[in-house]
């Protein structure tokens, strides 16, 4: 009896640890979010999310337009130019990535003499940037601006408890292309420009850099500041992940075979171990 | 395996070779004829499937390292080299990346599934503390394969882990030193991580062997606990039973691990690793991988640095103490109502402790850590020692073949029912 109680005094004991620990992880989730002040960037519909996901060109397009007349200004993006032509990406022809490669000066060298120069730029060539390196680019913003290829990748915003654990079985991957989408659409302040309501402490370096009809597209979609950041951050999401659409693609075909090779197995192992348990029965 | 091989291959070449390097045998009475406890159930399959992951993250990593610069102004670029223009490095680079996760995940129902079933009582005490050291030199290769991309979780992480040791008094700054090889992370830490994450591998390899191999000499534990008594009645041999109920694991397994890699490949990884690594900026909140979250919760739940680091470092080498921590003489926790509830709050613990580790160190955390940790320890040196003195089991069936029929009843029976007719 006295066996009982002590375990009986144990069990409590764990069940209350547990429940207390519980407990405790509860309150601060709420209590944190309230410390950083920072909204939740609102989900958007991407068309590239979900497993059978892709790319709208025509959005990647006006987001490289987007890119090449405001963000270039200052961002870096160090992809090829011929990555414009690819499967999966925004697809311009070679004609069109040639005469866009050409329209940029590139620094080339040293030649024969010992001397670097410039020459038009070819599709192999990376964008070039605007300043020669991050001191240049700091000395003229106040602070280097973050380089873009990988962008749309290298932020997030935090999901917490117990939404990250959802977030695989739903194939959500584009915390990145909703924060970036929230930030160009997080100036709230007239006032201040460099105040926004994503931004970590809200003090941002970079000014409001969209605003409605900065930007002329051709194909007749909106000019309007929210069109401009969902299709910037469209092309960022594929400058970052290039091999989005080939990925999904296989990914489908590897599933289809994986589910059927299991299930073949299935069946076999089925088959194989059927007479186990009836050796066991005659056995006994 | 225990014993000269009866083996006799079929070809006269075949009885050539074997009669000077008998490895047909060797193969033969490990993977062939090496009988398996009929109850396995499917938790036993994470031993293959590990084998698998194993094998999938060295040929992976070694295609990667033939693309790969260990240097620290361009390792960076050249991980986005792999990306970009490699043909199918993006392949190879999430397959190699959440294949590191996938191997923990794999790893850890492995080890809590020796938890539960008893596996490490004896006569299995070596195989455990093999296994022990496997996970150790598992954790160490992930760490330095962490470090490889060169971005700002790598850095920082490297930065974190590795002043560690500048807690031990007198010595610990000398230590790491030594370890970066200069007086911060830097190119020589690099190309050392780098040195070293394609070296322990295959020291892994190594000790996967003894472990086999000690696995092979005691055979299997069993969901019963009990031994092996006829190897008639209770065994079934490896091949083709446990060979295609492993090999369906292994493709329910890969299914999982494929959705990780074709659809949600950077789920598991930190945003801030697509940064390359700047020693001026430190990041928000150093974060490392979430299979080390449970320890680095312990090490952050301990006031002072040194006794976080032992705490630390402790709570995996207490693993290795497990087969005399636990006094039961009962190995399986099937038999065992109250083992279980503590077994249970412990692998609460140690996913509550995974959680408290993403998050920053402050406040209630703290706290909750706190009492996980001591559960975690508790576990260890109080309940399992205690329990088993105090605890009344269940009645263990007395062979493994009693326990298969108990455990089936009417389905067995069916299929006894329709067996004559098929056999004619």
């Amino acid at each position: 009896m006295t066996f009982r109680t002590h375990t009986l005094g144990w069990l409590t004991a764990a069940a209350a640890s547990l429940l207390l620990s519980a407990s405790l992880l509860s309150v601060p989730v709420s209590a944190q979010e309230g410390a950083h002040e920072q909204p939740t960037p609102a989900r958007q519909s991407w068309t590239f999310a979900g497993p059978f996901g892709k790319f709208d060109r025509a959005q990647l397009q006006r987001g490289f337009q987007v890119y090449k007349e405001v963000c270039s200004n200052c961002h870096s993006l160090s992809i090829p130019f011929r990555t414009l032509a690819q499967p999966g990406g925004p697809e311009y022809s070679e004609a069109q990535i040639k005469a866009l490669a050409a329209s940029y000066k590139v620094k080339d060298g040293p030649n024969e003499a010992g001397e670097m120069f410039e020459r038009a730029g070819r599709p192999s060539d990376n964008f070039p940037w605007a300043f020669a390196n991050e001191q240049a680019a700091a000395a003229a913003l106040g602070k280097s601006p973050p380089e873009m290829n990988l962008l749309a990748k290298a932020r997030k915003y935090e999901r917490g408890f117990p939404l990250f654990l959802i977030d695989p079985f739903i194939q959500y991957q584009e915390l990145g292309p909703d924060y970036i989408y929230a930030l160009l659409n997080g100036y709230s302040k007239a006032d201040d420009p460099n105040y926004n309501d994503y931004y970590p402490g809200h003090k941002i370096a970079m000014g409001a850099p969209l605003s409605d009809g900065v930007v002329t597209y051709t194909d007749g979609s909106p000019q309007t500041l929210q069109q401009y950041a969902k299709d910037v951050a469209s092309f960022l999401y594929w400058a970052a992940e290039p091999s989005m659409e080939a990925r999904k693609k296989m990914g489908f075909r590897v599933m289809v075979f994986l589910i059927i090779f299991a299930g073949l197995l299935y069946f076999t192992k089925k088959k194989v171990w059927a007479d186990v348990h009836g050796d066991a029965v005659t056995t006994h | 395996m225990s014993g000269p091989s009866t083996y006799v291959p079929k070809s006269a070449l075949g009885r050539w070779f074997e009669s000077r390097l008998p490895i047909g045998g060797l193969i033969h009475s490990s993977f062939v004829v090496y009988p398996t406890p009929k109850n396995l159930n499917y938790f036993w399959a994470f031993g293959g499937i590990l084998s698998l992951m194993l094998v999938a993250q060295i040929i992976t990593g070694v295609v990667l390292a033939m693309h790969y610069t260990p240097e620290a102004t361009m390792a960076f670029s050249s991980v986005e080299n792999i990306m970009r223009n490699v043909n199918y490095g993006w392949l190879l680079r999430y397959l190699h990346a959440n294949g590191a996760s996938m191997f923990f995940f794999a790893v850890y129902v492995h080890i809590f599934r020796g938890m539960f079933y008893g596996s490490y009582k004896a006569p299995r005490e070596v195989l455990w503390i093999l296994g022990v050291i496997i996970f150790l030199l598992m954790m160490a290769t992930a760490f330095m394969g962490y470090v490889l991309p060169w971005g700002q979780m790598s850095f920082w992480g490297a930065t974190v882990i590795t002043n560690l040791f500048s807690a031990l008094p007198g010595i610990g700054e000398p230590i790491v030193t030594w370890l970066w090889g200069g007086y911060s992370v830097d190119n020589p830490t690099l190309n050392r991580f780098f040195a070293l994450h394609y070296l322990l591998p295959f020291m892994i390899v190594g000790v996967v062997i003894l472990h086999v191999w000690a696995l092979h000499v005691t055979g299997q534990n069993n969901p019963a606990g009990v031994e092996v008594k006829s190897v008639e009645r209770d065994t079934v041999p490896f091949t083709p039973y446990a060979t295609i109920k492993d090999a369906f694991a292994m493709v329910v397994f890969l299914i999982l691990y494929s959705w990780f890699v074709f659809y949600v490949p950077n789920y598991l990884g930190d945003a801030d690793n697509y940064i390359v690594a700047n020693p001026l900026v430190t990041p928000a909140h150093i974060v490392p991988e979430w299979y080390f979250l449970p320890f680095y919760a312990i090490l952050r739940s301990i006031p002072s640095k040194l006794g976080g680091v032992i705490a630390m470092f402790g709570s995996i080498a207490i693993l290795a103490f497990l087969p005399w921590l636990d006094t039961s003489k009962i190995r399986s926790g099937r038999f065992r109502p109250l083992f279980q509830i503590f077994f249970f709050g412990f692998v609460i613990a140690a996913m509550g402790l995974g959680y408290l580790g993403s998050k920053p160190p402050e406040g209630a955390y703290v706290i909750a850590g706190r009492l996980l940790s001591v559960y975690y320890f508790a576990y260890f040196l109080v309940i399992l020692p205690l329990l088993g003195l105090f605890e009344t089991p269940r009645t263990l069936p007395a062979t493994i073949a009693d326990d298969v029929l108990a455990k089936g009843g009417s389905a067995i029976l069916a299929g006894a029912a329709q067996a004559p007719s098929t056999k004619g």
